[in-house]
């Protein structure tokens, strides 16, 4: 399946296909990532409730960092052209 | 609906062409002067949010009293949240000096986020990638100036990149990481994530708007135009949201920043 989407994102490199398939491939990883981190967030802010704001700060922190990597496909997805 | 009473007055549009990054470029719509000293709508805005920030402040706290009402209540309200939700939950009791620098870099950022959906305004001037640089540029600035103070030029450096509990061995490879994380990674992604956060939240509202535009002119689309415009609207309320939680986010960044420069890892 990678090998499928390298064939694809590199024979469209430069058509409107091929920016998204950079922002397309570039949104899984994050997608997978973000959901963990929530969903682990969430299972211990209702494990321990008195802890939910200090959780709730690195849960921002963690979001900010992984979302960083979809925005960078995202920004890249414009500057191929 | 509005196609069948104007229908006489201005034809359909031919062919949809979806809109793409110039609808971020104002340059050829200058409002003062021309060439690169022209003042455009994001520089007016900009000002405009500077302005109001000042006011705001001034008014909010020309006559303070010891039991807040009315502005002063909020504005208290909203530097007691940054107070305690940020500069204590992640610099701790250190970081207070630094409260002033967070709450500005956070209601201007929340300001300019704003004008995104704000009627007449209609562009997040965080959206040009210039203004998020700067302020990332600026924060690059504090937070190594911070640890150069507090540690000393060399035991700063050397706390980046030599942080402490690693194998020598693996120094080769920890290094060059973390030199490119701390001085160009940290900055970047800084700016980029909230200018590219703007640029897709400013994006998919003209998106669904001009899709309500381009498909009210049949009364067979009139259902999908109606769709679009709920969908709008709802991506208009999402992007208050937006707003806050970038200038937020960014605020946070900033603070776990110059924590990690005014406390070394030991």
């Amino acid at each position: 399946m990678v090998h499928l989407a390298l064939l694809a994102a590199t024979t469209t490199f430069g058509t409107p296909i091929g920016k998204g398939l950079v922002y397309g491939l570039a949104a899984i990883g994050p997608g997978i990532g973000i959901g963990f981190l929530v969903g682990k967030s969430v299972e211990a802010m209702a494990r321990q409730p008195e802890a939910a704001g200090m959780v709730r700060t690195t849960m921002f922190l963690g979001i900010a960092f992984v979302e960083a990597l979809a925005l960078f496909g995202f920004v890249l997805s414009f500057i191929i052209s | 609906m509005l196609g069948l009473i104007l229908g006489e007055i201005s034809k359909p549009p031919e062919g949809f062409k979806p809109p793409g990054v110039e609808i971020f470029d104002y340059t050829k719509s200058c409002l003062v002067g021309s060439g690169s000293y022209c003042m455009t709508k994001i520089s007016l805005l900009m000002i405009l949010s500077c302005v109001i920030i000042g006011v705001l402040f001034v008014i909010a706290f020309s006559k303070p009293k010891l039991v807040p009402r009315g502005l002063q209540n909020a504005v208290e309200a909203l530097i007691d949240l940054i107070r305690e939700s940020i500069v204590m939950e992640v610099m701790g009791p250190d970081g207070l000096p630094f409260l002033p620098f967070l709450t500005s870099l956070f209601v201007f950022i929340w300001i300019n986020n704003l004008f995104g959906i704000l009627p007449f305004a209609q562009i997040p001037t965080t959206s040009r990638m210039a203004i998020p640089a700067m302020l990332a540029i600026m924060v690059w600035f504090v937070f190594n100036i911070v640890g150069i103070k507090k540690q000393g030029g060399g035991h700063y450096l050397k706390g980046v990149l030599f942080p402490p509990g690693v194998p020598t061995a693996i120094y080769l490879l920890v290094t060059p990481i973390e030199f490119v994380s701390v001085f160009i990674v940290r900055p970047l992604t800084l700016a980029v994530r909230l200018a590219a956060n703007m640029i897709a939240g400013h994006l998919i509202l003209t998106i669904f708007f001009l899709g309500t535009w381009y498909l009210q002119w049949k009364l067979v689309t009139i259902p999908f135009a109606a769709a679009s415009f709920a969908l709008g609207v709802f991506i208009t309320g999402f992007e208050v949201l937006v707003g806050v939680l970038q200038a937020y986010i960014f605020t946070i960044l900033t603070a776990v920043y110059i924590s990690g420069a005014i406390h070394p890892e030991h």
